[in-house]
């Protein structure tokens, strides 16, 4: 593996009521997430792509992580989102390196399919500083009760020389979805878009 | 006593491979479990408020066997633990006191023998408020290596009417333990401490 790992964290959310109603069944989501070596920190570089070689392992391994911390099928995941954050010592590029030209690939191949674009968030920032993982449905970006976030973070990371990588998946839309928009009973699943 | 009404369950895992020193062998395991609940006392001032520890005990017992499956399903991997609350705005730090007895009980209880005392910390605050959950070893609270603790919390709990509960487990020492004191090889496991 190209990646020089720290550490890696998963989370589950489980939502069993909101505002005194039951959710039944409870929506559910996870996000692994991995703390990795910036290999270009504190320089410039113009060829970035150890990194997104570094996103193509990380889309793999962190997908697995989350589909199984959820504890369901791989193709029974809904929505998904990625987003990274880049220690003091690194450019937002690093970011974008790692998240956009490699990591869906093995996002999808894992989930089985994927026809929309993967919402997607970046940021440089200090250690502790949270991630908000823009969700959106896997096959139809515009199903509206799907678009949603989750919130991650890492006390002690990123370090100025790190870069925190998240990929999160959920088998639900928001608990109480109701403002209208595009169903996921609706779904067309040819442009990824509807 | 009133019925434990959970809002949200959230378990996060880390997985540590160092920190900056030698690679460990096995990589060090922290899991925290959390459970957001309503609390029935907010409010106003209750003075009879006791029973409730009897109500929290099922949770916690859910909550102590989701940290185990987390690890990997063995109890015996479990060598630290800790246990903390953040109460609400609404609530008191008395409400926080609740989680000793049920806390600690559910994690002895599926961890068998454990014989030292949890370590445990309290707040009161709102939305996002960050716990430090302390940690020592569960069988002697000297033991130098497993002093450790994880920082939990959730973005949106507790609520001016929740309390947040946490329990949390480690697999082993600090990555890369290394200040002397009382060894988990030289535990008497006498009376809990040493």
């Amino acid at each position: 593996m190209k990646a020089s790992i720290r550490k890696i964290a998963t989370f589950v959310e489980e939502t069993r009521n909101e505002m005194g109603r039951a959710i039944d069944p409870p929506t559910r989501r996870a996000a692994a997430v991995a703390v990795i070596e910036n290999p270009y920190a504190g320089k410039y570089v113009e060829d970035l792509s150890e990194l997104m070689t570094i996103g193509e392992e990380l889309g793999e391994l962190l997908t697995l992580r989350a589909v199984a911390a959820l504890g369901i099928a791989a193709t029974s995941v809904e929505s998904y989102g990625k987003a990274a954050a880049v220690g003091e010592n690194g450019e937002i590029e690093h970011a974008a390196a790692i998240l956009h030209p490699k990591l869906g690939a093995p996002v999808r191949r894992v989930l089985g399919k994927g026809a929309a674009l993967i919402p997607s968030s970046k940021k440089r920032g200090g250690m502790g500083i949270a991630l908000d993982i823009p969700l959106g449905h896997k096959d139809a970006a515009f199903v509206r009760s799907h678009f949603d976030g989750m919130e991650v973070r890492i006390n002690d990371a990123p370090r100025a020389n790190e870069i925190v990588v998240a990929v999160a998946i959920t088998d639900s839309g928001r608990p109480l979805a109701r403002v209208g928009g595009l169903t996921k009973d609706q779904i067309k699943g040819e442009d990824g878009l509807r | 006593m009133p019925e434990v009404q959970v809002r949200k369950k959230f378990t996060a895992v880390e997985e540590i491979f160092h920190e900056g020193g030698p690679v460990a062998s096995v990589p060090l395991r922290r899991a925290a479990a959390l459970a957001v609940i309503h609390n029935p006392f907010a409010g106003r001032y209750v003075e009879e408020i006791a029973g409730f520890m009897d109500d929290l005990k099922p949770l916690g017992l859910e909550m102590a066997r989701s940290l185990v499956a987390a690890l990997g399903g063995d109890p015996k991997v479990v060598e630290g633990y800790g246990k903390g609350a953040i109460v609400g705005a609404a609530g008191e730090l008395e409400h926080g006191a609740l989680w000793h007895v049920p806390g600690g009980y559910a994690m002895r209880e599926i961890l068998g023998a454990a014989k030292a005392i949890v370590a445990a910390t309290k707040k009161v605050g709102g939305p996002g408020t960050r716990l430090d959950v302390p940690i020592t070893h569960i069988n002697a609270s000297y033991v130098r290596s497993h002093f450790d603790a994880m920082e939990v919390g959730l973005a949106d709990a507790p609520r001016a009417d929740e309390v947040l509960l946490a329990l949390v487990m480690t697999t082993g020492p600090r990555v890369h333990a290394r200040v002397g004191g009382l060894k988990a090889s030289e535990i008497k496991g006498e009376d809990g401490l040493r």
